[in-house]
């Protein structure tokens, strides 16, 4: 057979004849799915400062914590899928998406055993996230420290 | 001489194999799709009654085997070789599928292609006279392709338009020689079989398969053509694995640009299997089990009741692997054509 | 009011990592990482405490909120104790989103089992 493309001349062409999802339909989902979540993280942390006394950032950890428990359990139970597959990035982005990324494979690999399945797995999306946040906070830190040093800040 | 090869890439057998007997197990999917009528066994439990998908994909091999056996009507002692294979690493679900019959076995990888790799290679063994009675299997399973490919069944990701969803099923194939004094005339016969070779177009989209794997089905229907010297309406349908609809549409017009039109004797196993309206599967199934199901069911089923007298299956598989990919490779793909005949 | 500006800015920071995703072929695990180290850096340029404060929750709940509170902890660490700060502070201020994650799916792995959801 004659090949008369190119490899980048086809990938053009597959572009074309790909269909995609709409992304204002995907933006507006994902706008009104994430700002719930918001909504749900700003409840949760007025509730505890104001009928529990917290100070802000106790207030902070807590609404992370229930946020989290929350994103845990409706993974469990298969929902956060169903979230996910509406609210696309809305369901990625907040702090709930970080929960069912770290709960889903330990979910999963359960029956590869509690530490090579589980133990190794359960970073294997969220992994990363740890290493590159903590790397580059550690960055900043650094340059931080050498303004400070020398006088700069 | 008992076959021939001519061409390029393609054998024709003089005493054309016959498939004596066809088996398919699918998972609930599938059962509730268009072809639930023409399977063996749909199984709503998604593990088979084992302790995990990769055991209950197994026990679906077995099941797919033990059924196609059964219904040859020969003993199990009558079988020489097992061609098999799955998309799990080192073909777990076979080895553990198919261990405890015991038979001579061979392993093979060919993505979704598998089930064109084991019928070609079942072919030419019982055609050689190397046996008279070969099984040719594969499976794929939903849950456990998932996991090893893409994501944990539990996290939320949207997948794209352009994704096919792999399809719980196994097939099985029993190949038997035939001889001017056993024709088994009643049966469809594999007359010849077009060997793919690895085309890469550059694709790195591991969610759109089907653009990955069309180029690889126009090289071989192509090849197969010239080879035979035929053209596309010598076949009542020309039906690839799981080009899916985008997949399809790539294929049809690389081919019309080559020369021939398929656009009227073209089906997609992928597109068949599911409603895409009802069971919003995007862009169809995919997966070693799902050419391979729909051949044992509906393929095998309208070549008896002779709607289809000559067809040319084309079983498609993408060449992924997870560390390729990760490793910044392109995606090639694999496909072999197989001309399937009834008297 | 809170709540309005919660929902609005939450949603509007979700609404770029869509288009992201849309328009890139990234996979979400990229995407993740680049809110947590954008957050970081916004953090550290001094851009996201005053938005955080106007935005509350809507700043907050998004992984960019947790690549801020890993500034935070780093920042004030520094302050305290110098350069082994460096070392201290990410972690103090990832504590309890990372540990709640773990734990809670640990313990959810021990009631649920995996499951097929149909479409």
């Amino acid at each position: 057979m004659k090949y008369n493309q190119s490899h980048t001349e086809y990938n053009k062409y597959v572009e074309i004849v790909t269909p995609k999802h709409s992304t204002f339909k995907n933006c507006l989902n994902a706008f009104w799915v994430g700002g719930l979540i918001c909504v749900l993280g700003q409840l949760i942390h007025n509730v505890s400062m104001e009928y529990f006394d917290l100070n802000k950032d106790d207030a902070g950890s807590v609404t992370s914590i229930f946020l989290i428990l929350i994103s845990v359990l409706l993974t469990g139970f298969n929902l956060y899928k169903k979230i996910a597959k509406v609210g696309g990035a809305g369901a990625l982005v907040p702090i709930t998406g970080f929960a069912n990324s770290v709960a889903s494979p330990t979910i999963e690999y359960q029956k590869e055993g509690e530490v090579f399945g589980k133990g190794v797995k359960i970073f294997t999306i969220a992994g990363p996230v740890i290493l590159f946040g903590i790397f580059t906070s550690w960055v900043a830190g650094l340059i931080y420290w050498i303004l400070l040093s020398i006088g700069l800040l | 001489m008992n076959s021939e090869a001519i061409g390029k890439q393609t054998i024709k057998f003089n005493c054309p194999p016959a498939i004596i007997s066809s088996a398919s197990i699918v998972g609930e999917m599938e059962g509730q799709g268009p072809l639930a009528p023409y399977f063996d066994q749909i199984e709503t439990d998604p593990t088979f009654a084992k302790e995990s998908w990769e055991l209950g994909e197994s026990e679906m091999q077995r099941r797919a085997v033990q059924t196609a056996i059964s219904k040859a009507g020969i003993p199990k002692e009558d079988i020489r070789y097992l061609f098999g294979g799955d998309l799990l690493g080192q073909l777990m679900s076979s080895t553990f599928g198919i261990k405890d019959f015991e038979f001579p076995f061979f392993g093979l990888y060919g993505a979704c292609s598998t089930c064109g790799e084991a019928l070609s290679l079942a072919a030419m063994t019982v055609a050689a006279g190397y046996a008279k009675n070969v099984v040719a299997t594969t499976s794929s399973h939903y849950a456990s392709a998932e996991k090893q490919f893409r994501y944990p069944l539990e996290y939320g990701n949207q997948r794209p338009l352009c994704s096919t969803w792999t399809v719980t099923g196994s097939g099985a194939f029993i190949v038997s020689s035939t001889s001017s004094e056993q024709p088994l005339s009643n049966y469809p016969h594999i007359v010849a079989i077009t060997t793919g070779k690895i085309v890469d177009y550059g694709v790195r989209d591991n969610m759109n398969m089907g653009a990955c794997m069309a180029p690889a089905a126009a090289d071989v229907i192509y090849q197969c053509l010239d080879d035979l010297d035929l053209k596309p309406s010598a076949f009542d349908k020309i039906i690839t694995g799981d080009l899916g609809k985008i997949g399809s549409e790539i294929l049809i017009k690389i081919l019309l640009d080559n020369g021939y039109d398929i656009s009227k004797q073209h089906m997609d196993c992928g597109v068949e299997i599911y409603d895409d309206e009802k069971q919003d599967t995007h862009s169809g199934g995919s997966g070693c089990g799902c050419c391979a199901v729909t051949l044992a069911g509906y393929i095998l089923h309208n070549m008896a009741n002779h709607t289809w007298k000559r067809i040319l299956f084309v079983p498609t598989g993408a060449l992924l692997s997870t560390v390729s990919y990760n490793e910044g490779q392109t995606i090639p793909g694999i496909a072999h054509g197989i001309i399937i005949e009834q008297n | 009011m809170d709540y309005i500006k919660a929902f609005i800015i939450g949603g509007i920071i979700c609404v770029f990592a869509q288009i992201l995703m849309d328009n890139t072929k990234l996979m979400p695990g990229r995407i993740m990482v680049l809110l947590v180290c954008a957050g970081v850096i916004l953090g550290a340029i001094g851009v996201y405490e005053p938005f955080a404060n106007f935005a509350k929750a809507g700043a907050t709940v998004p992984l960019t909120g947790f690549g801020y509170n890993l500034w935070v902890g780093i920042k004030e660490s520094v302050n305290q104790d110098g350069l082994l700060g460096l070392f201290r502070g990410g972690f103090k201020m990832a504590a309890v989103g990372t540990s709640a994650a773990l734990i809670f799916s640990y313990l959810a792995s021990l009631i649920f089992k995996p499951k097929i959801t149909k479409n």
